[in-house]
């Protein structure tokens, strides 16, 4: 029986191990994919000019409180997204910082916020599904009735986007939404219609990479036309485009996002994390649960061993108890 | 009160130029702040545009609209023209001359002669210099020639208004007659410039009154624009900021936004990248609001070279002074909180103590265990 | 005989230990109701880049850890059937039971929305792709078939039959095993989805075996330092463990072997090798983790070496230190949230762990003293 036993847990542990070291194809979870009908922004940073108006429009249309990091109490300045702040604009600067859109003594904005992602890390960690990303859309969405707080999503999320408010009891995580609420009312995100010159553009997902490729087919230099708001909005703007890096963020990383940015200047400048894989983080950890715990056949199986050993074991241990010292 | 209107005119400043002295006073306090000069700076001011000796000024006109000159006149300002001619000696200009043709020309010549060295030329209107200058002749000379010739013993030169400056209106492309500014058409990199279409008149005083108090030209950019009329961006000083700043913008003339006085921007208000102090003198002296930007149309930006005149009016502006270090969160701003010496005290007394006790449990086990043994 | 074999030690609760220890209690207690009032920022130190700070990563990762000391011996006792060790299956229980429940506990403190909490065992709300949704589910459970399997030591001191139960133990007996498996394992599964957060030397799809593995290396190394503690602090002699512990030794030493064969085998086979020696403090920690992890192979190495209490002592000290440091590693400073962030525990913060760990050492102290916990052995009972 013992050498039985022994087999079993031997053969459950290389198991366990050979599903942990390389999960069969065939449970691979592939990323998941931005949605038919998706929505999302386009940040363009050469044309962002800093002017927080987004930030501004974000605050009034989430209903969202000041963040007063110098201690006046008199204006919004928030170091980052945090608890009370959906998006921020945040500066690159090098040098003398004279040049707007270069490396070298330059300096360029870029608006962070939540990029609302094909495959969201927040949405896999989550363990009451609290975030969640909605099919028809694709916005990544958050249910405070649903949230506990563990703050995997702030921990998790490879953009640090989810903010959780550790200076209130009854805490929220904080996170942009693509303005929801706007969107049931058939108006556009705050940020995208208070954007003067167009750098954050709403619209559809596909739509939006038209546009992109337009843009990336522009000469530097030369004069164009740029809308502002949505794609087909009208209200247009005539300016020179500038010189985009080739990588268009939120492209490809970890599956795609739906909020995307062109820049100036690369975008490891910004803070962002470059050189991400294609494959998400949600699909390599759930690709690994899945494996181990998938339908629970696994920790089934293992269970109904262990439960046969011991009842073995907790016989001989019983004969012990009652029988004398002598071990089994 | 003490009614000064009716006083009669007394001392020799109140009868050089016909105003009461505590007019010419508060004339200087005004010309003297506009210069953004210290207090006590008016009393100095007052003294030297009460000497005697008034420099002579020689101005010209070239390929220009006489805006400049207009607007001179037309400030509201109280005895502004009396103040300009009778501060200056003015021997030469084409619109306030009484004489004409060769009288006017033979004037200008006698005064060249007679104050050589000493006499300030103001130029109004751009100096064509496409095939050799012939656009626009004067008394049988070219603006070129003309100009040179003037210039050539003049104790200072300033240009007056944008096509004096660079060029302005008449240059802008495709440029046929190749108008371009006194500076660049002279090769001279002195030449004070007070762009503007039109100037705004006391700039150009306050910069005849800085020259006449102190004997030289006030502090200029790199453009040679005053400092104390050009140093700040319209934008800083726009009565509109505030709505820039909530992100309220006017989307189309004569929308809701507009009719709420929001901010231009986005109807391609220049006001981010031109340099001018319109917001704070404002013009006509009729008060509030009495600028561009206050009457509900954007900025043009008249004053910056590449701005005014070459950038269409509607184009957006790009932010010059939104540059660092206005306040934005860097990347990679330090946040949260590192180690204070307190918590690494308190980390380092418990590990310590744990290591401690861990070393004389050892020691004290493995005495027993040799005490066995 | 049968009846001594555990017993418990009697004598007062109320010494100079328990009072000091009553007081860090009394602190984090008053710390706690500042954290409940104004938020967690009034206490702690953590922010959005540091998210998790020592209330996750010692109160849960590493107390868990500390708390498989029933997990590990109840998988070499009833599964593997080394009835042998049945004499040290219940104080490691009893240490797992607090340890455990604590870390629950500390779980309440630190959910930022704790009033929902319950919300994890509610299959209406349960995400199964979430490797927080199982770790949580089976922490939850596992307190539960904690408190089962202990429940007949409360049994034998209230005097009531634990005949059923006994006959349905096994079931829980096979959880017990289980359901630590599989959420120390997850423990460390958790930080793959944080991606490129987390250091190369660490991040890993292996991570959830090596966690795993030093979750059960850990359960040994404390019923060492248990029974040594015990032995000292009560003033117990152990002569008669020893060679239990000694084969205990040559568990660690086996099982840690094979984990730093994987540790450096994954880390080679990632290319992570050259990040060893080039990522700066990362490294060092890395270095002295790995260190720490090899003393107690070298100092148990020698067979003759293990019988001694003065080596197996350090050893598990050694390995122990090593798998905390190993957790604290992954979980923080292997942890780059991106450019600019801090994070190091604040006075306070310090102090709530602190009276966790008092909290969970008291009622060690008070379980063995009123409850037949510690092995009964023939020179106590003719003492």
């Amino acid at each position: 029986m013992t050498i039985n036993r022994r087999d079993f847990l031997r053969a459950g542990l290389v198991g366990t191990a050979a599903a942990v070291v390389g999960a069969p194809p065939a449970e691979a979870r592939d990323n998941k994919t931005v949605p038919e009908h998706a929505i999302g922004l386009l940040y363009d940073s050469t044309l962002c000019i800093g002017c927080k108006a987004c930030m501004s429009a974000c605050k009034t249309a989430n209903d969202l409180p000041l963040d007063d990091t110098t201690g006046t109490g008199l204006w919004d300045t928030p170091h980052d997204l945090s608890g009370k702040t959906f998006t921020v604009i945040k500066l690159y600067q090098d040098g003398a910082s004279k040049y707007k859109d270069q490396v070298i003594d330059g300096f360029a904005h870029i608006k962070r916020q939540c990029l609302h992602c094909a495959d969201p890390s927040c949405v896999s960690a989550c363990p009451v599904q609290a975030m969640q990303k909605r099919p028809e859309d694709g916005v990544v969405t958050y249910n405070p009735d649903a949230c506990i707080g563990c703050r995997y999503c702030v921990a998790a999320c490879p953009f640090k986007v989810p903010q959780f408010q550790y200076d209130t009891a009854f805490p929220k995580i904080a996170k942009c939404e693509l303005c929801k609420q706007r969107l049931a009312d058939g108006k556009i995100p705050a940020c995208a219609q208070s954007c003067p010159t167009g750098a954050t553009l709403f619209g559809a997902y596909n739509a939006l990479s038209a546009e992109i490729e337009r843009r990336k087919a522009m000469v530097p230099g030369q004069a164009n036309i740029f809308p502002r708001r949505t794609v087909d909005s009208g209200d247009t703007h005539e300016r020179a485009s500038a010189e985009y890096t080739p990588q268009v963020y939120g492209q490809s990383e970890l599956g795609g996002t739906q909020v995307r940015y062109l820049a100036g200047v690369p975008f490891d400048k910004f803070g962002l994390p470059v050189g991400l894989p294609e494959r998400s983080y949600a699909a390599q950890s759930e690709t690994l649960q899945h494996s181990l715990y998938g339908g629970l056949y696994a920790p089934g199986v293992v269970l109904a061993g262990l439960i046969g050993a011991a009842w073995h074991g907790s016989k001989d241990h019983h004969d012990d108890e009652d029988g004398g010292p002598h071990h089994g | 009160m003490y009614d000064d209107s009716r006083t009669p005119l007394e001392t020799d400043v109140e009868m050089r130029f016909g105003v009461p002295r505590r007019d010419f006073l508060k004339f200087c306090a005004a010309i003297a702040a506009t210069l953004g000069l210290p207090k006590g700076a008016e009393a100095e001011v007052a003294a030297a545009l009460a000497k005697k000796e008034r420099p002579p000024v020689i101005w010209l006109h070239h390929q220009e609209c006489t805006g400049c000159t207009e607007s001179l006149l037309r400030a509201e300002h109280p005895t502004l023209e009396n103040l300009i001619l009778d501060i200056v000696s003015l021997e030469y200009h084409e619109t306030l001359f009484a004489a004409a043709g060769h009288q006017a020309e033979t004037v200008r010549k006698a005064s060249q002669e007679k104050n050589k060295g000493k006499y300030l030329l103001v130029v109004e209107g751009a100096i064509p210099t496409k095939d050799d200058g012939i656009y626009c002749k004067i008394g049988g000379q070219t603006s070129l020639e003309l100009t040179r010739e003037v210039a050539a013993n003049a104790a200072a030169v300033v240009a007056i208004g944008s096509c004096a400056s660079w060029g302005g209106m008449p240059s802008t492309p495709p440029n046929p007659t190749g108008s371009t500014g006194v500076g660049e058409a002279l090769g001279r990199k002195d030449v004070l410039t007070i762009p503007g279409c039109p100037p705004n008149p006391y700039n150009f005083l306050a910069t005849v009154v800085h020259f006449l108090t102190f004997g030289k030209l006030p502090a200029l950019d790199d453009k040679n624009r005053p400092l104390f009329a050009y140093g700040r961006l319209v934008h800083e000083n726009c009565e509109r900021r505030a709505h820039f700043d909530a992100g309220r913008f006017a989307l189309e003339f004569g929308d809701e936004g507009h009719r709420q006085g929001w901010c231009l921007y986005k109807l391609g208000c220049k006001g981010p990248e031109t340099h001018a102090n319109c917001p704070v003198v404002l013009f006509g002296d009729v008060g509030m609001q009495s600028w561009p930007v206050g009457t509900g149309h954007p900025c043009i930006g008249c004053t910056e070279q590449g701005i005014g005149f070459a950038k269409p009016i509607h184009a957006l502006a790009d932010l010059k002074n939104q540059r660092p270090p206005v306040g934005y969160p860097k990347v990679g701003d330090d946040q949260g909180n590192g180690a204070t010496l307190g918590a690494v005290a308190a980390v380092s007394a418990v590990v310590g103590a744990a290591a401690g006790a861990a070393a004389v449990l050892t020691k004290n086990i493995k005495q027993s265990e040799d005490g066995k043994e | 005989m049968a009846k001594a074999k555990h017993r418990a030690l009697g004598g007062t609760l109320v010494t100079p230990v328990t009072l000091g220890l009553a007081v860090l209690i009394g602190l984090a207690v008053f710390l706690l109701a500042k954290r409940f009032i104004f938020g967690l920022g009034s206490v702690t130190n953590i922010s959005n880049g540091y998210t998790w700070g020592i209330w996750v990563v010692w109160d849960v990762v590493i107390a868990t850890g500390f708390a498989c000391g029933g997990y590990a011996m109840a998988l070499v006792t009833y599964i593997l059937n080394k009835g042998e060790y049945h004499h040290l299956v219940r104080p490691a229980l009893t240490a797992s039971l607090f340890g455990y429940t604590l870390g629950g506990l500390s779980v309440l403190i630190d959910l930022g929305r704790y009033w929902n909490f319950w919300h994890i065992l509610s299959p209406a709300y349960a995400n199964t792709g979430s490797v927080m949704f199982e770790v949580a589910a089976c922490i939850s459970l596992y307190i539960v078939v904690l408190w089962i399997e202990f429940s007949p030591t409360f049994l034998e001191h209230f005097g009531k039959s634990k005949a059923l139960l006994n006959k349905v133990m096994f079931v829980f007996i096979g959880l017990g095993v289980l359901l630590p498996s599989m959420h120390q394992s997850s423990l460390g599964s958790l930080i793959i989805v944080m991606g490129w957060h987390i250091h190369p030397l660490w991040q890993t799809t292996l991570v959830p075996l090596l966690f795993l593995l030093t979750a059960v290396c850990m359960g040994f190394a404390v019923v060492i330092l248990e029974a040594t503690l015990a032995a000292v602090g009560f003033k117990r002699d152990i002569t008669g463990e020893l060679p239990m512990l000694a084969k205990l030794g040559k568990i660690i030493l086996m099982i840690l072997s094979v984990f730093l064969a994987l540790r450096f085998g994954d880390i080679i086979v990632r290319g992570a090798f050259g990040s060893i020696f080039t990522s700066g403090w990362r490294s060092l920690a890395f270095l002295v983790e790995t260190g720490l992890f090899a003393a107690p192979i070298w100092m148990l190495w020698k067979p003759e070496n293990r019988s001694r209490l003065s080596v197996l002592f350090p050893a598990a000290l050694h390995m122990l230190t090593g798998a905390v440091l190993y957790r604290i590693d992954a979980f923080l400073i292997a942890y780059d949230p991106g450019p600019g962030w801090h994070y190091f525990p604040s006075v306070s913060e310090l102090l709530v762990t602190l009276g966790v760990i008092a909290l969970e050492v008291l009622a060690y102290i008070v379980f063995v003293r009123i409850f037949p916990i510690l092995p009964g052995h023939p020179a106590d009972v003719r003492s």
